[in-house]
């Protein structure tokens, strides 16, 4: 499953950023940000207009776009 | 920029190398004496810069790339008992994740602490940390600290961080370097960072980070180390800490400038073995920051949460699909009503002030070019120049409330769909949305972006967004020409203004959709926008910015539409050849008096207009400026323009709504109110040569359209030149934009006639 695929509200476990779509740069800065392997993230909710959503990780706040979102394999929290 | 990394980095002024060997020995270069901030984004570093440096702060710019480089001067207490105070300069970087980088914006900050850029590096770093962050925010300093950069640590924001408290003394026991708590809102801590800061110049911190890396990503950075050039070379851990740093940053298609070939080649090589370097580097740190996490914090009761937990609960309504579409219309709602109509009176202020002085100076002064120069020159320009203050110090403390709070960042999320469409990022918003008031504050705006190309494509297009200064010249044309009827139960003309304005707007979009494809090309790049917690903002800091906006506004754009405006009135006033009896020769002059006139809506001059004599051809058909508008008729004509109306364009370049009070002293009308009754009479009786109207619907809708796509706007020009340093993109606006609007006039006037319409 990936991020963008994640149900609202529920916790998942980053399990790997795909550098194909969201290209090198995009996968580094999320790698950056604390998205690596095995921490947390919750997708909060989508933007009214459909695109971007809302995530939740290591206590910060962030927006990314779906289609960018689809780069970021999880599985969901027991 | 200019200044190549392969560049030795110059030397500080040291006698002792005057003439000494060029031999170079491998290490890093000697550090100057100042001190750089560096930080995450909306940490507050920009509050803790302006405590530090009071109010010595200046901003100047990076070569080669609009990023602003502040500057200040600090204070730093003596360290030993009855030693001196010292001076130091204080160099605030741009805020920034990680040192890593792909653009020239985002390697400035490696560049500034490890002095890759030429400079000196500084002689300590102090970073900037959201203390209710810490653990993402330490991430820039582990590398800093591989990079064996001297720290000093400013715990910023500790009152958010209660849910998980840092532990300084553990930090600075761990890390090896000094930790300071402060409150960049409060002021408290300021005092306690300055002493250190002053201690560790004089003795610096010996950092200590120990990341365990996979050997093959030692290995690989091994050799990668051993391409770096000879300037970059320091010990062993700072070399293999900046081999690290090239092989995540490097790759075929970066956009770096003055990278060694030979370094790039060796990076290339590495990555063509599949090793993950980018991935084994950031979770190796992240594997050491996590292992670390009960050593950082200290035991607390407090619930778990913090600020990011309640601006959560804050944005469950703030961007809700109802009621949060509804809060953001209503808030962009009042910074453009408060752009457009707030800065009225205030903007009358400064008219009548202007115009005041005018009639001082033309009254003490005696008669002639000096004076005419003075008043309507010189006067005149400055007039043009502080009349944007108002919305520029407007537009300014709402995107310092806006920025602060943290909702900016929210305006982009919401709009980011739109802009997105456009090739654009969600936060080009808000300048486009600030240009229907006035381009020159919303250029000022394309600031709070991030990437250079972003910020280019939407100056280059906010000047089509329909302006307050179009509206007098639409009023006008509409008035004159259409008639007062109704079209299914709508009035026409309203219809007309309606359409007016989104016909602008259709252009603007259109025009971001295939400048961003052509001319400013850029890669699509992913969004990741941090949504900082919600904070009250600071009147204080945002004032200081207001300020300091306007400040640069006013030395660097400033200028240049003086000497403008002066220009412009050089050529409406001269050749004075017949230096004609009393009050024949303020004709021609008047009429940059009458730019000041609508412009600044002055009375002061009415006098002198209607003193003027009123035949047709007047002083200012025979200026340069009439004659450049004769000359302009061949090509004017097949909009269904004349040489008057080509007089007033140029006249109208002071600013839009001069056309008016152009036009009018074209036909030797002087003054003309507000509703310019008169000029509108005027505009309907005037007849070409063949006795037909010159002034059709069809002109009419020409000439809206023309006035709706040119450039008509000196002092747009001179803010593009002043944020993009170069004449080269004024000049492409300026091309661009008269060439749209000759052919949209063209198609409407040609295209109107083949349809039967009266030309």
């Amino acid at each position: 499953m990936t991020l963008r695929e994640a149900p609202i509200g529920r916790s998942a476990r980053v399990v790997a950023v795909d550098v194909d779509k969201g290209g090198r740069a995009f996968r580094r800065r999320l790698l950056e940000l604390g998205l690596v392997p095995g921490t947390e993230v919750q997708v909060l909710r989508v933007a009214p207009l459909g695109d971007p959503i809302e995530l939740l990780a290591r206590g910060c706040l962030l927006s990314i776009r779906k289609a960018d979102a689809a780069s970021v394999h999880v599985e969901l929290a027991p | 920029m200019t200044s190549s990394l392969l560049e030795e980095p110059q030397a500080p002024a040291d006698p002792a190398r005057q003439g000494g060997s060029a031999v170079s020995a491998p290490r890093a270069p000697t550090p100057g004496r100042h001190i750089a901030l560096v930080g995450n984004p909306n940490v507050g570093k920009t509050s803790l810069f302006n405590h530090l440096s009071g109010q010595s702060a200046r901003v100047g710019n990076y070569p080669g790339i609009t990023v602003e480089r502040r500057t200040g001067v600090v204070h730093l207490p003596s360290v030993t008992p009855g030693g001196s105070p010292e001076q130091r300069q204080l160099v605030d970087v741009p805020g920034t994740y990680s040192l890593s980088a792909r653009s020239q914006e985002e390697r400035i900050a490696i560049d500034e602490v490890l002095g890759l850029n030429g400079a000196p590096p500084p002689a300590l770093t102090v970073v900037v940390i959201d203390a209710g962050q810490l653990l993402r925010n330490l991430y820039l300093v582990v590398q800093l600290l591989e990079l064996r950069v001297p720290c000093v640590l400013a715990l910023n924001m500790v009152d958010e961080a209660t849910h998980a408290p840092p532990h300084p003394e553990a930090l600075t026991r761990i890390l090896g370097v000094p930790c300071v708590l402060t409150n960049g809102r409060t002021g408290e801590g300021i005092d306690e960072l300055r002493a250190a800061i002053a201690r560790a110049c004089a003795q610096p911190p010996q950092p200590r980070v120990h990341v365990t890396y996979p050997p093959e990503l030692i290995r690989a950075a091994d050799r990668v180390a051993d391409a770096l050039p000879s300037s970059w070379r320091g010990s062993v851990e700072r070399d293999r800490a900046l081999a690290l740093w090239a092989l995540s940053s490097l790759d075929e298609d970066d956009e770096l400038e003055g990278i060694p070939d030979e370094l790039r080649a060796r990076v290339l090589d590495i990555h063509a073995t599949g090793l993950d370097a980018d991935l084994a580097t950031v979770t190796a740190r992240y594997a050491y920051l996590d292992g670390h996490q009960s050593d950082f914090f200290r035991p607390t009761t407090a619930e778990q949460g913090g600020p990011a937990r309640v601006s959560e609960k804050v944005d469950r309504v703030l961007l809700h699909p109802v009621y949060g579409f509804a809060a953001f219309l209503g808030i962009m709602l009042l910074l453009f009503q408060s752009l457009f109509t707030w800065s009225d009176p205030a903007i009358g202020w400064i008219e009548d002030g202007v115009a005041a002085l005018q009639e001082v100076a033309g009254s003490v002064l005696p008669e002639g070019l000096l004076r005419d120069l003075l008043t309507e020159g010189v006067l005149g320009g400055v007039g043009n120049v502080i009349v944007f203050l108002p919305q520029i110090l407007l537009l300014f403390f709402f995107i310092g409330l806006l920025e602060d709070s943290g909702y900016m960042a929210r305006v982009a999320y919401l709009m980011d769909r739109i802009m997105r469409s456009l090739g654009l990022h969600g936060r080009a918003f808000v300048p486009m949305l600030s240009g229907f008031a006035c381009a020159v504050p919303a250029i000022l705006a394309t600031r709070t972006m991030e990437r250079q190309r972003d910020r280019l494509l939407t100056m280059m297009v906010v000047p089509l967004m329909a302006c307050s200064a179009r509206l007098p010249v639409y009023t006008l044309v509409i008035a004159a020409l259409f008639p007062p009827e109704s079209l299914f139960g709508v009035p026409l003309q309203g219809l007309l203004m309606v359409a007016m304005y989104l016909f602008s707007v259709v252009i603007a979009l259109l025009a971001t959709a295939v400048l961003g494809r052509t001319v400013i090309r850029g890669r699509r790049v992913p969004l990741i926008l941090e949504l900082p917690p919600y904070r009250l903002p600071r009147l204080a800091s945002t004032v200081r910015m207001m300020t300091e906006r306007a400040g640069q506004f006013l030395r660097e754009a400033g200028t240049v539409i003086l000497v403008c405006t002066i220009a412009l009135w050089g050529l409406l006033t001269f050749p004075r050849e017949d230096v004609a009896p009393e009050g024949e020769a303020v004709v021609a002059t008047a009429v940059v008096t009458e730019n000041a006139e609508t412009s600044l809506g002055s009375d002061a001059l009415v006098t002198a207009a209607e003193a003027a004599p009123r035949d047709r051809d007047s002083r200012l058909a025979q200026s340069y400026g009439g004659q450049l508008g004769k000359a302009l008729e061949p090509v004017v004509a097949p909009l269904g323009f004349d040489w008057k109306i080509a007089t007033g364009i140029i006249g109208a370049f002071a600013a839009r709504e001069v056309f008016i009070s152009t036009l009018a002293l074209v036909y030797g009308m002087g003054d003309v109110d507000d509703e310019a009754l008169p000029l509108r009479e005027r505009m309907r009786e005037e007849r070409r040569a063949d006795g037909s109207h010159t002034y059709t619907p069809l002109v009419g809708l020409s000439l809206m359209v023309f006035f709706a796509l040119a450039c008509q706007c000196m002092s747009t020009l001179a803010v593009v030149r002043r944020e993009t340093r170069s004449w080269r993109w004024p000049a492409f606006m300026f091309a661009y934009m008269t060439a749209l609007a000759y052919a949209a006039s063209f198609i409407v006037y040609q295209g109107g006639r083949l349809l039967g319409f009266v030309g």
